[in-house]
């Protein structure tokens, strides 16, 4: 079976077949293949027997649910307030320098995508940013560069 | 003058207890209305923002008949400038546990949610533990009770509780109508108690020591203490459980760095205090204390001379524009109008009495927004700008 679909089976099998289950079934195939392509969607439609139409209906309303190619870290800066204060904008050129690419793109080797997003919940330690689940708080540029230079070094 | 001069600091939250077993195993050989009447009379009123009645939210759902009942924590903390909710979550979650079980207990739910953001994912795995534990002993002492986590995708409108259902089930955060209110039909159309990370510690507080131990902190309708999450221009920013009916005053001497030119008081669904009106300004429910009282999910930001209120409006509405769920029109477009209306103004391309129409605008969402988020632009935007009107226009 084609590695999505047995992906999709298999998380169908461990959360249930219920309009209930649909959102920790969509966030498992985002875990691990860091979107939900078109293909994802309808695959999950037909598994779990619910309208393709609502599938794509219910992922779009979700920022952490993306519908577009990401890459294998995606990394959120928080833009809200606090972080907007004591300068996320720093940190936001610090890695569009780093990386070559703009906020909303992906590296062409599809490593690293770059976002912005809102209050993280981090504010006494701003400013914030996320890289896939992990939090890294009270960043600066400099720190920015040793943390993504790390991501790099790592294998796969 | 009903306020101290002085900022009360306690310590309950997050005082680290490990009896939870037997808070559990004493509050649960109590009758359910013994309980509800404890809660009742501590007058705690919930954290998440909206004040309701904690004990009244039981009773009435408690009430409600149906085999089929649910117990939600909220923990989605959106609002801008909150973090208490996973600061308890990783410092006490055995308390946000034994809270959700007596919950069940109370009202005959046999299952309990805590919706998590996204971004606390990395919360997930120590808390499900944690959840193991006590789901352990709960099987000891014959308590049907089961609590699962539910991880959200973000969205800071499936905060807003009908929402957060919404999205449990399985479909787009759009909030419902209300009536029903949850308490009759939440969580799958059941009578569902939905609660705060927060609120829940505090009925752990009154089930261990006792309503009347609660009902002595804080003032007159704001009993109890709260968390404040404090951020923005302070030389310590942190989480403090404070007593409620403080005077702004008396906060900004705290934690102020000196120089503060105004507060935000409820993040960004919330109100901005001037410095002129800090001494008139308490931090409680609705009940008179001196002047304005303002309740609050517990988010205090400050802002000093060097900021900007019209970079400070522009960011608020610009979360507002991409948090809108989009369903009803004066949410969504008014937010959007807004955004471009104040730019418009700071460019000169529209007049300064353009700001009048943009407030009249706000006041038609308060009427007619479908929910809470639409309905609170009209805090921040009018207390901005009727505080800082110059800084709008030049
Ligand atoms: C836009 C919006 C966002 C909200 N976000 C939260 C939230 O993140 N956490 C929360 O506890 N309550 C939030 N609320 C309030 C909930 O709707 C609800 O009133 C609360 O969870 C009830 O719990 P309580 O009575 O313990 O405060 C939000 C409300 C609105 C309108
Ligand atoms: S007020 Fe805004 S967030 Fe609330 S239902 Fe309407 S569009 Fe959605
Ligand atoms: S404003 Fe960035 S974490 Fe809250």
């Amino acid at each position: 079976m084609n590695p999505i679909k047995s992906l999709i089976k298999d998380l169908a099998d461990l959360h249930g077949r219920h309009r209930e289950n649909l959102l920790p079934v969509m966030q498992g195939v985002v875990q691990k293949e860091k979107f939900l392509s078109e293909y994802s969607m309808i695959e999950i439609a037909r598994e779990m027997d619910i309208p393709a139409a609502e599938v794509f209906g219910t992922a779009t309303f979700y920022s952490f649910l993306e519908t577009k190619p990401a890459g294998k870290y995606i990394i959120r800066i928080c833009k809200t307030i606090t972080c907007a204060m004591k300068g996320k904008n720093q940190l936001l050129f610090a890695i569009q320098d780093m990386l070559k690419i703009k906020t909303g793109e992906t590296t062409p080797d599809k490593r690293f995508t770059l976002l912005e997003t809102n209050c993280l919940g981090w504010c006494h330690k701003a400013p914030a940013m996320l890289i896939n689940d992990d939090v890294y708080t009270e960043v600066t540029p400099e720190k920015v560069r040793e943390i993504l230079t790390n991501y790099m070094k790592e294998n796969i | 003058m009903a306020y101290s001069y002085q900022l009360k600091r306690v310590d309950f939250i997050f005082r680290n207890e490990n009896d939870w077993e037997k808070v559990l195993s004493n509050t649960i050989k109590k009758k359910p209305d013994e309980i509800i009447n404890e809660l009742i009379s501590s007058e705690l009123k919930g954290r998440g923002g909206a004040g309701f009645p904690t004990g009244l939210k039981w009773k009435l759902t408690a009430e409600s008949k149906s085999k089929e009942k649910y117990v939600i924590c909220n923990a989605d903390e959106g609002e801008p400038g909150t973090f208490k909710d996973r600061e308890i979550l990783t410092k006490v979650p055995y308390k946000v546990l034994t809270a959700m079980a007596v919950c069940g207990y109370v009202t005959g739910a046999k299952e309990g949610f805590i919706y998590l953001r996204g971004e606390y994912k990395f919360l997930e795995e120590e808390l499900n533990k944690t959840i193991d534990e006590f789901q352990y002993y709960c099987q000891e002492i014959n308590l049907d009770f089961k609590i699962k986590i539910f991880m959200g995708s973000g969205a800071y409108i499936c905060g807003e509780e009908t929402a957060l259902m919404e999205s449990m089930e399985g479909r787009r955060g759009e909030p419902r109508n209300k009536p029903p209110f949850p308490t009759q039909a939440g969580y799958r159309k059941k009578p569902t108690v939905i609660n705060n990370v927060e609120t829940l510690v505090h009925t752990w507080t009154i089930f261990k020591y006792g309503a009347k131990k609660f009902y002595d902190l804080g003032v007159q309708y704001s009993r109890g203490t709260k968390l404040f999450s404090v951020s923005g221009d302070t030389p310590k920013p942190g989480i403090y459980e404070l007593e409620l009916g403080m005077s702004l005053q008396d906060f900004v001497y705290e934690f102020g760095d000196g120089d503060t030119k105004a507060v935000q008081v409820g993040g960004a669904s919330g109100f901005l205090v001037p410095r002129k009106k800090f001494k008139d300004t308490a931090i409680g429910y609705e009940g008179k204390l001196v002047g304005i009282s303002l309740p609050t999910g517990g988010s205090m930001m400050l802002f000093n001379s060097s900021r900007s209120m019209f970079n400070v409006l522009d960011n608020y509405l610009e979360f507002f524009r991409e948090e809108s769920c989009g369903q009803c029109t004066p949410c969504r477009v008014g937010c959007q109008q807004l955004l471009l209306g104040i730019k418009a103004v700071k460019r000169g391309e529209k007049p300064a009495s353009y700001l009048d129409k943009l407030l009249k605008l706000t006041e038609t969402m308060q009427l007619t927004a479908k929910c809470g988020l639409g309905q609170s632009v009209a805090n921040s935007f009018s207390s901005i700008v009727e505080n800082f009107r110059e800084e709008m226009i030049y």
